[in-house]
């Protein structure tokens, strides 16, 4: 009880810290935090895909690309940034339920690189389709979108609709990951032939489980372009699928805040290490090769196991207590 | 036509360095489940250990040698006892993610260290000959003569010495390879030993080609594992089909259909295998292990 007290309390800290916050940063700090924002919600997605339903995705990368291209298309042309938004979402999600086809005949390694493939594909496409995609050129003047009648031109109005977007992601992920659906994810995750003999459908729900992850890749590509306001093919290499895949990795994979967690460290680092110049990747690198070897749940998987045994200490003192005094009332 | 003969020839060529690399990720997957998601800059790497003492002045067959066996013992030895075995009881994935870092952690470490693209030297100098009107180059011919004579090595070790008998048995089932006392823990890192010894081979081989960068092993990688997977990941010989199949249909595709979209002719072949035949064209089925 005391613990989940603490739990609501830090995480009413945190969001007023994310309310008010960035109300005493630099443009520069607003943008880094926007930039988490975004990271999360790609995360999250992957974190659906990859932690909780067990399918490998080297692809989120690619599906923010597709989300930052369509949405900086639809804006450039005057459409208002939620329906690009939706649109992006929608593309996403039908290409991710076709990308879920393989992930039905072939897993882990094979999946890794099938959507790997899918990655470097989108990245050819994006560079060498020029009518559309703008080439190496990329697309730039992409504009800020309006909340109701208020532009969000600055960095401050942009943070809090990017606050809003999460808000109601972060929203409806909770109540995912606890209805059926969420529960049907870790089934097979957990155990595919059981999950099966269970009765679920285990086809659709990988597919479906590709579907909604690809779609939050296109949400957090949708808020990508405006934040940067240039898109280009580079930033949607294939090592921006490996950093996602990674995020999700280090902060927790099938944990709620890891995709949080881990996006702000993979935000963050660069900028503490920022004296180390071209060292940091390195550095990151192998501190993830380090908390794979400690811990392949990652940092919250660390802390839970640290939870539990301490519940189990706990649990075993109170057992051999009330043990010691049915033995003395015995006597 | 002349154009055509040498476009396969020369496919063959990197086919064939596909084909050693490939060797080494179904070998290591065959007998411990290691996918090595770093292949590729494991073929990337060894090419700047042979660097400086090339440019020392070192001769060039005791400095790929010397390479060779580095190699073994980082790519090799170090690998195995540093990252696959604690990480392994883990499972397929965090050793397939582990790989990953790792990718990172070579390329950034290369690139701290040099950025530029370098000048390697080939095996022989480059001299074109005309075979029936066709140009052939004699250093594509060399890269052949090289990865067969590996590959036949490699042949020779596992079909006709015991310890070779015994790889096989560990890797086709670990668990009575044990019970016959084959002591299954080395078996294991003589093929990572081999695996180090195949990527700096092939990057020796490859390294006068596509010249010596810290990015190569990006491409080298998905070549590598394309090769394994088209082929069929559990043979050696689909790995070699692979590999060779692979060099040739690139080459033919980027002069033929579109050079733009070049990168894009393996992975779709890599697509409709996987969707199609998941086994490889040459490998047969493997349970699925859920």
């Amino acid at each position: 009880m005391k613990l989940s007290a603490f739990a609501i309390v830090a995480s009413l800290v945190v969001a007023l810290g994310l309310l008010v916050g960035p109300i005493f940063l630099s443009d520069y700090g607003r943008y880094i935090l926007s930039m988490w924002i975004v990271m999360s919600i790609a995360a999250i997605g992957l974190n659906l895909t990859l932690g909780y339903a067990g399918q490998v995705s080297l692809a989120q990368g690619a599906f923010m690309g597709v989300g930052a291209y369509v949405s900086a298309l639809m804006t450039i042309h005057g459409w208002p940034l939620p329906v690009a938004m939706l649109t992006s979402a929608l593309v996403c999600l039908v290409l991710g339920w076709m990308l879920g086809y393989p992930a039905l005949r072939v897993q882990h390694h094979y999946l890794a690189f099938v959507t790997l493939a899918f990655a470097s594909l989108a990245f050819l496409i994006f560079r060498n389709e020029e009518w559309i995609t703008g080439g190496v050129d990329g697309l730039a003047n992409i504009p800020r979108p309006y909340f109701l009648w208020m532009a969000t031109d600055g960095s401050l109005a942009f943070y809090y609709y990017c606050l809003g977007v999460l808000g109601l992601i972060a929203l409806g992920y909770y109540g995912l990951v606890r209805s059926p659906w969420g529960r049907a994810f870790l089934a097979l995750r957990e155990n595919p032939v059981r999950a099966m003999s269970l009765g679920i459908d285990t086809r659709r729900y990988i597919l479906v489980a590709f579907a909604i992850g690809s779609a939050l890749g296109g949400v957090a590509g949708s808020l990508f372009a405006p934040l940067v306001q240039f898109v280009e093919p580079p930033a949607f290499a294939v090592d921006l699928s490996l950093k996602l895949l990674l995020m999700v990795i280090v902060g927790g994979s099938g944990f709620y805040f890891g995709p949080f967690l881990g996006a702000l460290i993979a935000v963050l680092l660069p900028e503490w290490l920022r004296f180390t110049q071209g060292y940091y990747l390195m550095l990151y690198a192998f501190f993830v090769m380090l908390l794979l070897v400690i811990s392949p749940s990652g940092i919250l998987g660390i802390a839970d196991k640290w939870i539990t045994d301490r519940k189990t200490r706990v649990a075993s003192a109170a057992r051999a207590a009330t043990a010691s005094a049915f033995e003395e009332t015995k006597q | 036509m002349a154009n055509l003969v040498n476009l396969i020839i020369t496919g063959l060529a990197t086919g064939a360095i596909y084909a050693l690399v490939a060797i080494g990720f179904t070998l290591l997957w065959q007998t411990s489940q290691t996918i090595n998601f770093a292949q590729g800059d494991f073929v990337m790497l060894p090419a700047f250990f042979m660097l400086p003492m090339l440019h020392a002045g070192v001769p060039y067959w005791l400095a790929i040698l010397i390479g060779v066996i580095l190699s073994m013992l980082i790519l090799g030895y170090g690998y195995k006892k540093l990252l696959v075995d604690p990480i392994r009881k883990h499972g397929v994935l965090p050793l397939a993610i582990a790989g990953m870092a790792l990718s990172i952690f070579m390329q950034e470490g290369v690139k701290n260290y040099t950025a530029e693209a370098h000048v390697f030297p080939a095996l022989i100098p480059n001299l074109d000959f005309h075979i029936f009107g066709a140009v052939v180059s004699a250093q594509s011919i060399a890269v052949v003569v090289v990865a067969l004579a590996v590959v036949i090595a490699l042949q020779w070790l596992l079909n006709k010495t015991l310890v070779g008998h015994q790889m096989q048995a560990t890797a086709q089932n670990s668990t009575v390879a044990r019970l016959l006392g084959i002591p299954v823990e080395r078996m294991v890192l003589y093929t990572f030993l081999i695996n180090g010894a195949l990527v700096a081979i092939a990057s020796a081989l490859v390294s006068p080609l596509i010249f010596a960068k810290f990015s190569t092993g990006n491409i080298m990688g998905m070549a590598a594992f394309t090769a394994a997977i088209v082929g069929g990941f559990n043979q050696v010989r689909g790995a070699i089909a692979g590999g060779l199949l692979l060099g040739v249909v690139n080459n033919i595709g980027s002069a033929y259909i579109s050079a733009q979209y070049r990168d894009a002719i393996p992975l779709l072949l890599l697509i409709l295998v996987i969707l199609f035949r998941p086994q490889g064209l040459m490998g047969r089925a493997e349970e699925r292990t859920v």
